[in-house]
C-alpha cells in the first residue's frame, strides 16, 4: 500500500509503487477528469498539480510523490477557479473538451502565481498543453478576463 | 520500472495505446514530429585514458589533446542540450528545439507554471521500450553566461577556466564539478532512447585532471 493525499485526503492504495499517478487516479480512484493523451509528458491532458505546480502524472511515478498533495480537477480550489469557470463558460473556449482538464490545471497554477500574465506569460506557461481543436486563442482569451474578473 | 506494453491492471493497456494515438494525432497535426537530422559522423562511445598521451612530450601539445579528449563529453548532445546558446534547450541525439516550447525562465528551472520538474522528475521515467521522459533531481539548464551549443572546442575550454563565466569556480571546483555533480552524471545513464556520454565519469574527470595538472591549455 503507498499513502497519498490526493484532493486534501489521505489515501492508500494498492498500485505497485512505480505505476505511473495517472493510472492510479483514472483506475484505482475513479477520478477520471484528469485525461490520458501521450503517456509521454508531451501533450499537457494529464497534468495535476503536485504540491501546487503543475505536474504530468503520467510520468510520476506513485513512489515519486511521497508526502506531496496531489491536487486533480476535481479537487481544483481557491479564487482563481471561480473567475476561471466563469471566463472559460464566457468565451466559450472548449471545443472537444479533452484537454481541458489540463488545460485548467496550468491555467490556475499560472493566476496563482502570476495574477496578471502578459501574451508571453500565457504563451510559456501554456504551450506544454496541446489543444487538438485549436482553442488557444480562446484559452488565452479567457485566462487574461479571469485575471481581468480577479483584480476587478 | 515502468514498462511497455504495461503489464499491470485497470485496464491501462487499452487505454494507453488509444492514447497515444490521439497524442500521435495531435503532435502530427502541430508539427511536433520532426525529422532527425542525421549524424554526421558517428559519436564516439568510449574515452582514451590520460596515459594515452604520454608520448606527447610537449606538456601544451598533450595538455589540448587532452582537453580534445574530453571534449567528446563536453560537446555530447547530452551536454549541449542543457548548455544552449539562447532560453530555449535542446533535446534527443539530434540536438532539435526542445519540443514542447520551454523556456529557461529567471533561474535555469523554467517560467511560471511551466518548470522542468513539470515533466523531469528525480529519475529518468521509461515510457516505452525505446522512449523515457529524462530525469534528475536537479534538472535545469546552465546559466546563459555558460553557454556552449555552436561553439568552437577552444572558446568553450577559455570559457570553462575564466571565473566570470564559469559560476566562480576554481579549477579544482570545475574538477569536482565534472566528477561528482549528480546532473553531470546522468549523461552517462540517460535512459532509453538516447546515448550516453562516451566512457563513464571517471574516465572524463580523469581527463579533466590531467589536462589541468598539465597546464590546462586550450585548443585553438
Amino acid at each position: 500500500m503507498t499513502p497519498l493525499t490526493i484532493n486534501r485526503k489521505p489515501v492508500e492504495v494498492l498500485a505497485e509503487p512505480d505505476t505511473p499517478l495517472l493510472w492510479v487516479l483514472r483506475g484505482e480512484l475513479q477520478l477520471t477528469g484528469t485525461k490520458f493523451g501521450c503517456g509521454m509528458a508531451l501533450c499537457g491532458a494529464c497534468a495535476v498539480h503536485i504540491d501546487g505546480e503543475p505536474t504530468r502524472s503520467c510520468v510520476t511515478p506513485i513512489s515519486a510523490v511521497g508526502l506531496r498533495e496531489v491536487t486533480t480537477i476535481e479537487g481544483l480550489s481557491g479564487p482563481q477557479v471561480a473567475t476561471l469557470k466563469a471566463a472559460w463558460t464566457d468565451v466559450d473556449v472548449v471545443q472537444c473538451g479533452y484537454c481541458q482538464s489540463g488545460q485548467l490545471m496550468a491555467a490556475a497554477a499560472l493566476l496563482r502565481q502570476n495574477p496578471k500574465p502578459t501574451d508571453a506569460d500565457i504563451d510559456a506557461a501554456m504551450a506544454g498543453n496541446i489543444c487538438r481543436c485549436g482553442t488557444y486563442p480562446r484559452i488565452r482569451a479567457a485566462i487574461h478576463q479571469a485575471a481581468a474578473m480577479a483584480a476587478a | 520500472m515502468s514498462t511497455f506494453p504495461p503489464t499491470r491492471g485497470f485496464g491501462v493497456g487499452r487505454m494507453k495505446t488509444a492514447g497515444m494515438l490521439i497524442a500521435g494525432g495531435w503532435l502530427l497535426a502541430a508539427g511536433w514530429v520532426q525529422a532527425q537530422p542525421a549524424a554526421a559522423s558517428a559519436p564516439a562511445t568510449t574515452l582514451r585514458s590520460p596515459s594515452q598521451f604520454s608520448s606527447i612530450a610537449d606538456d601544451k601539445a598533450r595538455s589540448q589533446a587532452l582537453f580534445v579528449e574530453a571534449g567528446k563529453v563536453i560537446q555530447h548532445p547530452r551536454c549541449l542540450n542543457c548548455h544552449p546558446n539562447g532560453n530555449r534547450p535542446l533535446q534527443g541525439d539530434g540536438m532539435q528545439l526542445h519540443q514542447p516550447l520551454v523556456l529557461r525562465g529567471k533561474d535555469g528551472f523554467g517560467t511560471t507554471a511551466m518548470r522542468c520538474a513539470s515533466c523531469h522528475g528525480a529519475q529518468n521515467f521509461q515510457a516505452t521500450r525505446s522512449f523515457s521522459v529524462p530525469g534528475n533531481e536537479h534538472w535545469h539548464l546552465a546559466p546563459l553566461e555558460m553557454a556552449w551549443h555552436g561553439r568552437a572546442l577552444g572558446e568553450i575550454c577559455k570559457q570553462l577556466k575564466d571565473r566570470s563565466r564559469n559560476g566562480g569556480k576554481t579549477m579544482d571546483q570545475i574538477i569536482d564539478h565534472m566528477a561528482r555533480d549528480e546532473l553531470v552524471g546522468w549523461a552517462w545513464s540517460p535512459g532509453a532512447g538516447r546515448a550516453p556520454a562516451p566512457g563513464t565519469q571517471k574516465e572524463f574527470t580523469d581527463l579533466i585532471k590531467a589536462w589541468a595538472d598539465s597546464g590546462a591549455h586550450c585548443p585553438r
